[in-house]
């Protein structure tokens, strides 16, 4: 039973509505954690994912949120553009962007125009044409793989792990940079033998320049409350040392860049 | 002297001919491109100096900040008997005083004052300066000769704070390279040529640089005898770079023997020294090892440097700073860098001696820098929070040469060829409550400026209130103006700098650099009046109390052009006014846009201001915006900053930056990346000043509950650092109230 409904329609008409307007949650101007270098992050509304332990209920609806039109975000990113450096430019995050993989896809091609570099930080939920499209524009793919295992995949975001492994696979059938990103959370993301069977998956993919893991922690608490939902991991701790060490040791058998955040 | 077989020639040039340090530079410099990897730590003597320096400096602040004060002597270049630290260790020598940290009396500046800062510390001023003082004239005496009831009034209601009227004036940068490069006999035989020359029929100019040609002699000549005290002939140029260091010290310490400037700068001397250290390494004199104890150990005389301070004047100036400002990097007009291993041998001091406020290292920043010392001086800031920087790309274009340093906190300085006078700075949201309230000043209804026209009841109008304050802008500049040329003509009287002026050109041009505080709550309130509805609530005399503010309106520090314009138009407004009016000796006016840590004193004589601010809030520091109201990250909040125009504003637009170590990045080597790309980024939209703090605001909290476990900690405020413990308690809760930007 998902803690909130799917809102497939409503999901499908956040693409096409309003082509010159992207649904946002909210903007950050120094991102340092999203991506490369210093980057312009723009958190957008709307995520069929219903991770127990998710950090930003509030992006979760997809009628939320405000519209901001795209040329607003490029203009900004463009006052922005002389703090990023060789590395840095703009990361869409959310939420998931891939419900609004048209609009971005306007919204990349224009950033390039003005010299951007682009980043997409998604949970790989779908992997269709228009994807394909945005990919084009996508300088680099962070990709956050949840669990190896679909069983338990399901049981922790509430859908398959068969769109973002495909969509995986298809970045590096067409050679696009990617980040992995893995959120460690005791007694769910934790098994060694599933943490294994993650980088062996992965561990021959040319296209992975960096796995990033992202111990879980409890700052997303105060969003569930006063969401008035009721927050599933509220009494999960945070990983032990031991357990962050752990999962560091095995992942470095696999990739050669893991950084543990 | 030693001669030394060793030594390599140097390059010839115009420098050998003429008084000329920077043709010397140019032709010898070493410029430096690599990395921090070749740098040593501190020596075994540069240690045990240090412990002994640091046990002192425990005592100091056990003693309420003040180790001991000399009542007895009037301090002059030769006052004081040779005074040492430890020694046998001591590679640079000389204090200020016989004894490390003992402070001394300078009664030019203002007698009374001096006797009142020896009173608060439960001390009196012997009574035979008292008795000199009955015959001889003081600085302070004079300008409250020549005061007029307006200036007094402007003043005494603290729209003209902290003005240079009762102690020395400061920010005059004398060029010490020059007695280590010619040695005091040579300058002395410059300067008996350029008496000569000021002849033929007597003006008052003339009359006037005789006197004070003969004044820069006699104080080379002092500078001789102090040298000799301490064993050493410094009538000749120097000849290691051992001995180049110490004549440059000399030089300055000279220089705060004599005067207790609010601000006495340094300059740029690491660049040059580089010439003699690369030259003493090359010929194998000394090792890597003793070149970095040399600089540790100049480094750590600059962190000694003590005056007699008044509390009236923390309040303006927190936590004792001196000021002592010395410019690393900048690039050369030929395209070459100024950065050598030098420069990084000075940031070097703040591993090896830990953290420190002064000297006050400023980077001047140029797209063009090394790579190398980009990072290097960016992972110095995120480990200490110790260092400024400035935009070399936009100062050198614009104020024509490029050997330059930076006087007091922020403010360009050529090099021997010019000075500055120090201006203060007047309390522009002061000026707006005056003009609110038909000329009087809003606590007790004072006439300050005359004509300005009661405002009609009700919500304020924009254009009307721009008017009526534009009005009494232009009146704060007359009475400044005039306030500034009594100021300097009494201080060349009687508190004239024969020390740093004896390094200096004899006739040289001069910028009188005036100031501006609480810009950032202009553009907020006038933003208001504009955007909002805002209805003054007035007293019973009329006066305005506080402010009613409906709606929302856009404010300072979102990159938001509607408030930013404001804040550049009365900018530019408010120079152009200063630039009306006749200057002593013909300075040209400046402005900057600073505060020091005065923001507080400021905001305790403020009334309300239109922007919501209360009665008495301190004001942001600098051209800050106000705290948390640049809520849209901290890139839009630098944008901001960066839209006032230096071309308005020469003297220097301080901006101080705080974040939080994670919000940079996760690894040091992200973080290192992202404060370059923030600082060239910044600069890139042609801003002037960063200060850069890298700190947790728990640290801070942790600091202010126990300040005996932080005794170095660093940190930068408008223009300057300060050690954090030394701030008041106010000061100290204000620092930690500031933006942090935490997500950036």
């Amino acid at each position: 039973m998902l803690y909130l409904p799917l809102q497939d329609i409503e999901a499908s008409k956040l693409n096409i509505d309003d082509p010159e307007h992207l649904r946002i949650h909210s903007l950050e101007t120094f991102g340092t954690h999203d991506g490369p270098g210093i980057r312009m992050v723009i958190f957008v509304q709307g995520c069929q994912f219903r991770c127990l332990y998710c950090q930003n209920p509030d992006t979760l609806d997809v009628k939320a949120g405000e519209l901001i039109a795209i040329d607003e975000l490029v203009q900004r990113a463009v006052r922005q553009k002389a703090y990023f450096g060789k590395f840095g430019g703009v990361t869409v995050s959310g939420g998931e962007p891939l419900l609004q993989r048209s609009k971005l896809s306007t919204l990349f091609q224009r950033l390039h125009k003005e010299g951007i570099n682009t980043c997409l930080d998604t949970n790989g939920r779908l992997n269709d044409v228009h994807v394909h499209e945005l990919l084009i524009h996508t300088d680099l793919v962070m990709l956050d793989v949840k669990h190896i295992n679909e069983e338990i995949h399901r049981k922790l975001t509430g859908l398959t792990n068969k769109n973002t492994l495909a969509l995986a696979d298809y970045c590096e059938s067409i050679g696009k940079r990617l980040w992995l990103r893995y959120v460690l959370v005791p007694g769910w993301t934790d098994q060694e033998q599933y943490i294994e069977e993650w980088g062996q998956r992965f561990t021959n993919f040319k296209t992975v320049e960096r796995v990033e893991i992202i111990p879980f922690h409890q700052l997303g608490l105060h969003k569930w409350e006063l969401l008035k939902m009721d927050y599933p991991l509220k009494d999960t701790p945070t990983p032990t040392e031991e357990s962050k060490q752990k999962t560091l040791a095995i992942f470095n058998k696999y990739f050669d860049n893991v950084i543990l955040k | 002297m030693k001669t030394d077989v060793t030594a390599i020639p140097f390059e010839q040039g115009e420098w050998n001919s003429t008084l000329n340090v920077y043709s010397f530079v140019v032709k010898n410099i070493t410029p430096y491109t690599g990395n921090s990897s070749f740098l040593s730590g501190p020596s075994a003597k540069t240690i045990n100096v240090w412990n002994a320096t640091k046990e002192a400096l425990a005592i100091e602040r056990a003693n309420n900040g003040c180790l001991a004060v000399d009542t007895e002597t009037i301090s002059n270049i030769t006052a004081f008997r040779p005074g040492y630290i430890k020694k046998e260790d001591e590679v640079i020598v000389g204090l200020q005083t016989d004894v490390l940290l003992k402070r001394s009396l300078k009664p030019f500046g203002g007698i009374k004052l001096v006797e009142s800062a020896a009173r608060e510390r439960g001390l009196e001023v012997s009574d035979r300066i008292k008795d000199i003082f009955k015959y001889a004239k003081n600085h302070n005496e004079g300008v409250f000769n020549a005061y007029d009831p307006e200036i007094r009034a402007y003043r005494s209601k603290h729209v003209l704070t902290g003005l240079p009227d009762n102690y020395a004036r400061g920010r005059i940068i004398g060029d010490f390279r020059r007695l280590a490069l010619y040695g005091a006999d040579a300058l002395i035989a410059f300067k008996k040529a350029d008496f000569k020359q000021v002849s033929g029929e007597m003006t008052e100019h003339k009359v006037r640089l005789r006197e004070e040609i003969n004044s820069q002699i006699a104080a080379l000549k002092d500078i001789v005898l102090m040298a000799a005290e301490y064993g050493l002939n410094i009538s000749n140029a120097a000849t290691t770079a051992k001995e180049a260091i110490q004549w440059v010290y000399f030089g300055y310490l000279a220089a705060v023997k004599e005067q207790d400037g609010a601000a006495m700068s340094l300059g740029n001397v690491s660049s040059f020294l580089d010439i003699y250290l690369e030259r003493d390494l090359k010929s194998g004199l000394i090792t890597e090892e003793e070149a970095q104890e040399l600089v540790d150990q100049f480094v750590m005389k600059l962190r000694l440097v003590r005056h007699l301070r008044p509390a009236s004047y923390d309040e303006i100036f927190g936590g004792d700073p001196t000021w002592v400002t010395e410019s690393l990097g900048g690039q050369l007009n030929d395209g070459r860098t100024k950065v050598t291993k030098t420069s990084f041998r000075f940031l070097q001091t703040l591993y090896n001696l830990g953290s420190s406020p002064e000297p006050n290292l400023t980077i001047l920043w140029s797209e063009e820098l090394p790579e190398g010392f980009k990072r290097f001086c960016a992972q110095v800031s995120i480990d200490t929070s110790s260092i400024q920087y400035e935009n070399d790309d936009l100062m050198r274009p614009n104020r024509g040469s490029d050997d330059y340093g930076i006087a007091c906190c922020v403010s360009y300085q050529e090099i021997g060829k010019a000075i500055q006078h120090f201006g203060a700075r007047a309390n522009l949201p002061k000026a707006l409550l005056i003009s609110l309230n038909a000329g009087r000043e809003e606590h007790e209804g004072t006439v300050i400026v005359k004509g300005i026209p009661e405002l009609p009841e009700g919500p304020l109008d924009y254009d009307l209130v721009l008017d009526v304050f534009k009005r009494t802008l232009s009146d704060l500049a007359r009475v400044y103006a005039k306030a500034m040329y009594i100021i300097h003509y009494m201080h060349d009287k009687y508190y004239y700098e024969r020390a740093q002026m004896s390094l200096i050109d004899s006739d040289p041009r001069v910028d009188i650099a005036y100031g501006a505080a609480g810009i950032s709550i202009i553009a907020d309130s006038l933003a208001a009046i504009k955007y909002a509805k805002v209805t003054p609530i007035r007293n019973e005399k009329g006066l305005t109390v506080d402010f009613k503010i409906e709606g929302e309106y856009p404010q300072f520090g979102n990159d938001d052009d509607r408030p930013d314009t404001i804040a550049q138009e009365i900018t530019h407004f408010f120079i152009n006014e200063l630039r009306k009016h006749q200057t002593y000796k013909n300075s040209t006016p400046t402005l900057s846009l600073l505060t020091i840590t005065s923001n507080v004193m400021y905001g305790t004589n403020t009334g309300a201001t239109p922007d919501g601010r209360k009665s008495g809030e301190p004001f942001a520091p600098g051209a800050n915006p106000m705290h948390g109201r640049d809520s849209s990250g901290a890139i839009a909040s630098l944008n901001s900053v960066a839209k006032l125009r230096y071309t308005d504003a020469q003297d220097g637009i301080s901006n101080t930056f705080s974040m939080i170590p994670k919000s940079l990045g996760d690894t040091k080597e992200e973080q290192v990346t992202n404060l370059v790309n923030t600082i060239e980024g910044y600069f890139k939209h042609m801003a002037h000043h960063l200060n850069v703090n890298v700190l947790n605001r728990e640290t801070l909290m942790d600091a202010y509950n126990h300040p005996e476990e932080y005794p170095q900690l660093t940190i930068r405020v408008s223009g300057y650092a300060v050690n954090f413990v030394r701030l008041s308690r106010a000061h100290q809760l204000e620092v930690i109230a500031r933006t942090f930007h935490e997500k950036m």
